[in-house]
């Protein structure tokens, strides 16, 4: 390491990337492609206030959107992304990590909080999407079992929000063992008999639907998410066809029994407060 | 029917020469001699060729349409075989197979991807690719092993859950989800095979077991490497460097303590002598099966669930 590499570059990378608040201060909205302003936009959770389309939205948000008062505590989780493979495709597995954690600022896509949703205690793990698309290895099923577990401990409830493509490729088979490791997670959450509550955000596919994004006792999904277990493309190749109109969203899901409900992001606190009020009903409050 | 991997066409040629000079003996003097010497050469190319297969070609070894499938397994390892159809909940699903039957001696629920040898009999089991169906039958035959305290013996042999408009309708996530879910909560003991391929998701539904074994030229991976070079690589023409990138052959798999053990198959590959191949995997789960009896049950899904936790932890 060289001056050059540990102070130029860094300096000269700052000029050059863009920071977190666009300069550009208006977006198009994906949905009915208006022109939305930045400022109305976080007003508004990232929902475009003509056509309520629903953009994603960094987990800070989510977390600070769902717990009372918007007041939470994250959890450290331990550092476990490491590269089991040495894996390298056009560029190595390590260098994408280092990638992904100077423009995130984080370990890897899984974070975890805790803190009071309509009074009860809940545990919150959420994906960041900006994190490798989400995408699941050691460092998530990790998350989730720390999560878990501190979920037991608290008597809280367990909500899991996810936002990935599914598995990791770049950890091969490791990563595919995070289903199981995922399950027993959840189970920990089940045989504790306290709430564990999915809510699936776009996009939910892959490895993570196929294992505890779909074991919820209750499943919510935000308008428009796209949910499913394999990608488009490969289902194209596959049959040869089409695909329906709405296929693989939220409300294709609800239509076919696969979620609760679909809940607009401004409903989502309220919809969670009331829940966990219903499933961690104790005597006290039977009166609220 | 014979079918030829391209990089065995050296091993091939000398066979197919032998079968050519055994036709004409008769006429010449020192025929026998010759034969035997091709018939040497050609078992040096075979061993020298299988012992370092790349990943490339396991995966074209693990793909061999010759090589022993689900119904053979059942028909030379299981007595009383009795197939069980249907999860009860919409329909059958072919490409998952299972029952009850006696496998050396101990009645089991056996279960497992039978991919077809034909084309009439590959469409019947839609070459393996399981749609939920399959997975909620594979799960109603868990819970039956569980009620009645039969092992449970899997054989893992798939690309992968079948992705189709249908199979999303009716929720192949749930399904696989609730499939690793019944695997992880039985009290009964669970053996997995993977005798051919370990496609994903399509794979580990059935196989969050006690024992993971893996066939010594099978291929275990989270995605397959024609789809991941297309997607690392942006485009399918990288699949070896994605075969090797992956570790997905049992030796890798089994440093990285995925699996458990790795069951040595004929030389040449178990599509050279396929009821080999059979036996051998019979004996392995026997005695797997063996080491598992006498544990109770909740002990065994305890250490099931803490073999998948400390998973990827020992390295």
């Amino acid at each position: 390491m060289s001056w050059i590499t540990n102070f130029v570059r860094p300096k000269i990378k700052a000029l050059i990337t863009t920071k977190d608040v666009p300069d550009n201060l208006w977006a198009k909205c994906p949905g009915c492609e208006a022109m939305l302003h930045h400022a109305e936009m976080v007003k508004n959770q990232n929902v475009c206030q003509h056509c309520d389309h629903h953009m994603r939205l960094p987990i800070e948000e989510r977390l600070k959107l769902l717990f009372d008062e918007g007041q939470y505590k994250l959890v450290e989780l331990a550092k476990t992304t490491t590269d089991p493979l040495k894996f390298r495709d056009r560029k190595k597995y390590t260098d994408r990590l280092k990638d992904a954690q100077s423009a995130t600022k984080r370990k890897d896509t899984i974070v975890v909080a805790e803190g009071t949703i309509g009074g009860k205690n809940a545990v919150i793990a959420g994906f960041d999407f900006k994190f490798m698309g989400g995408s699941m290895g050691a460092a998530v099923g990790d998350g989730l079992v720390t999560a878990a577990r501190l979920a037991v401990g608290n008597k809280a409830a367990f909500i899991v929000i996810p936002a990935s493509g599914g598995a990791r490729m770049q950890e091969g088979m490791i990563s595919l063992m995070q289903m199981p490791r995922s399950v027993i997670a959840v189970e920990l959450v089940k045989e504790a008999k306290l709430p564990y509550i999915v809510l699936l955000t776009d996009p939910t596919t892959g490895g993570v639907s196929a294992s505890f994004a779909m074991l919820g006792d209750v499943h919510i999904a935000e308008p428009g998410a796209q949910i499913g277990f394999a990608g488009r493309r490969v289902i194209q190749e596959t049959i040869r066809a089409s695909l329906p109109d709405g296929f693989q969203t939220a409300e294709y899901l609800l239509d076919h029994g696969m979620v609760d409900m679909v809940v607009h992001r401004n409903d989502l606190h309220q919809t969670f407060a009331k829940l966990l009020r219903l499933l961690m009903n104790t005597k006290k409050d039977k009166a609220a | 029917m014979a079918y030829h991997l391209e990089f065995e066409k050296p091993i091939v040629e000398l066979e197919a020469k032998i079968v050519e000079l055994k036709n004409v003996s008769g006429s010449g003097v020192n025929i026998s001699d010759e034969i035997a010497r091709i018939q040497e050469k050609a078992d040096k190319i075979l061993v020298q060729t299988y012992a370092k297969l790349s990943a490339d070609q396991k995966v074209q070894v693990a793909r061999h349409p010759n090589r022993p499938h689900f119904s053979d397994y059942i028909k030379r390892l299981v007595q009383d075989f009795t197939p069980l159809a249907g999860d009860r909940l919409f329909g059958e699903d072919c490409a998952l197979m299972g029952g009850l039957g006696r496998f050396r001696g101990q009645s089991c629920v056996i279960i497992g991807q039978e991919k077809g040898n034909d084309t009439e009999s590959r469409i019947k089991h839609n070459f393996g690719m399981t749609r939920p169906e399959g997975y909620r039958k594979a799960q109603r035959l868990m819970q039956m092993a569980h009620q009645f305290s039969l092992p449970v013996i899997s054989l893992v042999d798939t690309a992968g859950a079948y992705p189709g408009i249908e199979a999303e309708e009716r929720g192949q996530s749930e399904a696989i989800a609730k499939s690793i879910e019944t695997c992880l909560r039985i009290e009964t003991p669970m053996v997995s095979t993977v005798i051919g391929e370990g496609g994903s998701g399509g794979a580990i539904a059935i196989a969050a077991a006690d024992r993971v074994l893996m066939l010594e030229h099978a291929i275990y991976s989270v995605i397959s490497p024609e789809g991941c070079a297309s997607i690392l690589w942006r485009s399918a023409d990288f699949a070896k460097d994605a075969a090797r990138a992956l570790k997905i052959t049992a030796q890798d798999l089994l440093a990285l303590g995925i699996i458990d053990e790795i069951i040595e198959e004929p030389m040449g590959g178990a599509h050279r002598a396929p009821e080999a191949t059979v036996d051998v995997v019979g004996d392995h789960i026997e005695k797997v099966l063996g080491d598992l009896r006498g544990i109770d049950g909740p002990t065994l899904k305890t250490r099931r669930r803490q073999k998948f936790l400390e998973m990827g932890h020992k390295v």
